[in-house]
């Protein structure tokens, strides 16, 4: 039977030669991965279902990557990192990136990927909602809640009901002035916020396998904001490259027969596209950015798993070089990596560090920060009647800190163009040249 | 499990995210300390915006005063606890004295938490209940035989049946379930699943 990349893997992973859509099964988990907000619940119920001197079942495939409140004087959230510690320390586990250490990474699904985790074929888990984001490696990822992820810790194992998939596919070349983001806004525009919900989002085309890792990265983050149970990009030439230096494990590249079943289908035209944002309060809410000018902003917000990768800086940056920005600009790499990568990476001379400086943007640490609001003091959240323009994914009531602020969903050129202007702005007229 | 749920209705709306359910400044509580725990209840649905909180009128408190609700089972529209895959959102609803969730659909790690962790019963509707149940309503849901009786209006609609999950359910959660099935032995230090484990969907 023709099966798609996702139903190989899980089928594979079950023991069994086929699935199909609906079937309800057992997989084997080659990676789990958990943070600081979700581990110590997990951490939690693992022990009082196997007991206060149960040992996880592999310590070679549990990742822990605090990232979410990170740089706090709440006392919760420290105690929170405390228990992972310890918990770390108990089982000997090999891949933890300590707060306060140089083996600090970041936001865990760029983390996972910068440290050579995704890797194509395998099924990887995590209790969070983004881990969608690794499909974007040719693997099966999606996010769980503590107690499927304890079940895990103990047993290596967990149910699954096999997806039924939808294939996006963008045919010709994306224009230079669109990016990841635009492209799955204007999906989940189309689809609406529960379009794809207990489906498979398969992003195939030729101006997706000429996507860089972090834009595929970007495409497969926000499944998630469409419904989606994981998103999967055929494993290539590109994904071998990105992984030469981050893994020395064998992989396997699974791809979709060509006569797998899809539940839906779409083909784009990759050079029609326009610079889009979502507005408040939901990511399907999509318009055109040019229609939206007369949205008056405060603030704008660069960073996340979403945008907050080395591309989505670069793209940032050539808007912002030689510019000022006119409303509070926040910057946050998403990982240690990305930050340093801020230091080096040069546009006309000058850093993108840099750059941003000039031009009166201030930046964060390496984490989550006010992606998901969090502490009173975490940097960028927002405490009023902000009105925001953001890399990043959600824009639900209150998810970036104030119930009664608005944020509006963008590209980094888009957030960049919209940075120097004050009210949200195609970034088509930052860039003569290539428009 | 209980076969028959009785309480009072409290309605939202479409796309209730877990922002909402639970704003993500408090996700920092111990779920294993049972005073701590209470925060949960007492922050649970905070996120709601005024208007949407308690349809069809909005601005009712779910919580009224300390950690638990005076509505118990919650009426939701399209894609239920959307957003993020923190299980801290059944959780709180549990705290908060929840026993079912009734919605037109759900994101699915919300649904799959809810049924996995045990927290409460999430069932799913033919119907759009939001625009015909009212905060307050008097309801009673028979598990058996997926009806929902709103005592209220003098009125019985049907839910959809819960199909494969149900035996999770009926175990407690999907721990009880794997025990029960022979999947995982009791409180083992070592837990290794049987070599058949990956049959257990047959
Ligand atoms: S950056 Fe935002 S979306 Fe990504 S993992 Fe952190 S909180 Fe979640």
């Amino acid at each position: 039977m023709a099966m798609t990349i996702t139903d190989k893997i899980l089928a594979q992973h079950a023991g069994k030669k086929s699935v199909q859509p609906g079937d309800n099964v057992w997989v084997d988990v080659d990676v789990l991965m958990t943070h600081d907000v979700c581990g110590p619940g997990t951490i939690a119920i693992f022990k009082k279902q196997f007991g206060a001197n149960a040992k996880v079942w592999d310590r070679d495939k549990v990742v822990i990557i605090p990232d979410h409140y990170i740089f706090t004087a709440d006392k919760h959230a420290n105690r929170n990192i405390d228990i992972l510690r310890d918990f770390v320390k108990e089982q000997d586990l090999p891949h933890y990136y300590d707060v306060g250490t140089d083996n600090y990474k970041g936001v865990c699904h760029i983390a996972l990927a910068q440290e050579g985790h995704n890797r194509p074929g395998e099924v990887l888990f995590g209790t969070d909602s983004h881990t969608c984001t690794s499909g974007a490696f040719g693997m099966f990822s999606t996010g769980i809640g503590n107690t499927d992820a304890a079940f895990i810790l103990g047993t290596g194992k967990l149910w699954v009901k096999i997806p039924e998939a939808m294939r996006f596919e963008f045919t010709g070349t994306f224009p230079p002035y669109i990016m990841a983001k635009d492209i799955l806004l204007q999906v989940i525009g189309d689809i609406g916020c529960d379009g794809a919900t207990y489906r498979t989002m398969e992003w195939a085309g030729e101006a997706v396998y000429n996507c860089s890792m972090e834009e595929r990265m970007t495409l497969c983050n926000m499944a998630i904001e469409a419904g989606g149970k994981n998103a999967v990009i055929e494993a290539d030439a590109v994904t071998a490259d990105y992984l030469k230096s981050r893994t020395d494990k064998s992989y396997q590249i699974v791809r979709s027969d060509a006569d797998a079943k899809y539940c839906f289908h779409k083909t784009y035209d990759a050079g029609a596209m326009e610079p889009v944002v979502a507005r408040p309060h939901s990511p399907d809410n999509r318009a055109l950015a040019r229609e939206c000018s007369d949205v008056k902003l405060d603030r704008a917000y660069i960073g996340s798993c979403t945008g907050g990768k080395i591309t989505d800086f670069i793209a940032a940056a050539e808007i912002l070089v030689g510019e000022k920005v006119k409303i509070d600009t926040f910057i946050v790499p998403a990982t240690r990596d990305v930050e340093k990568d801020l230091h080096s990476h040069k546009i006309d001379g000058k850093s993108l560090m840099d750059i941003f400086i000039s031009a009166g943007a201030q930046i964060g640490e390496a984490s989550c920060a006010a992606c998901l609001g969090g502490p009173k003091d975490t940097f960028g959240r927002t405490h009023g009647t902000e009105v925001v323009i953001s890399t990043t994914n959600r824009n639900f009531p209150g998810r970036m800190g104030s119930k009664e602020s608005a944020v509006y969903l963008a590209s980094p050129y888009t957030a960049a163009a919209s940075a120097l202007t004050g009210h949200v702005t195609d970034p088509r007229e930052f860039m003569p040249a290539k428009v | 499990m209980k076969k028959k749920i009785k309480g009072r209705a409290y309605v939202l709306g479409n796309n209730v995210d877990t922002d909402q359910i639970i704003p993500a400044e408090h996700l920092v509580y111990s779920l294993s300390d049972p005073e701590e725990k209470k925060n949960y209840g007492r922050f649970a649905l905070s996120g709601v915006p005024a208007e949407g909180a308690g349809l069809p009128d909005g601005h009712i408190p779910f919580i009224e005063e300390g950690h638990q609700s005076p509505y118990t089972i919650i009426i939701g529209g399209k894609n239920f606890g959307c957003g993020s895959s923190r299980e801290h959102a059944p959780a709180c609803m549990e705290i908060a004295g929840v026993q079912a969730v009734v919605a037109e659909s759900y994101a699915r790690i919300f649904y799959r938490n809810s049924i996995d962790g045990g927290f409460f019963i999430p069932f799913e509707t033919p119907n759009r209940l939001v625009d015909e149940i009212k905060t307050g309503d008097s309801l009673e849901i028979d598990v058996v035989a997926n009806t929902l009786t709103n005592h209220t209006q003098n009125k019985k609609l049907p839910l959809n049946p819960l199909g494969d999950v149900l035996d999770i359910i009926e175990a407690g959660n999907i721990f009880e379930y794997a025990k029960k099935a022979g999947l995982i032995k009791d409180n083992s230090p070592h837990p290794t699943p049987p070599k058949d484990f990956a049959q257990a969907e047959d």
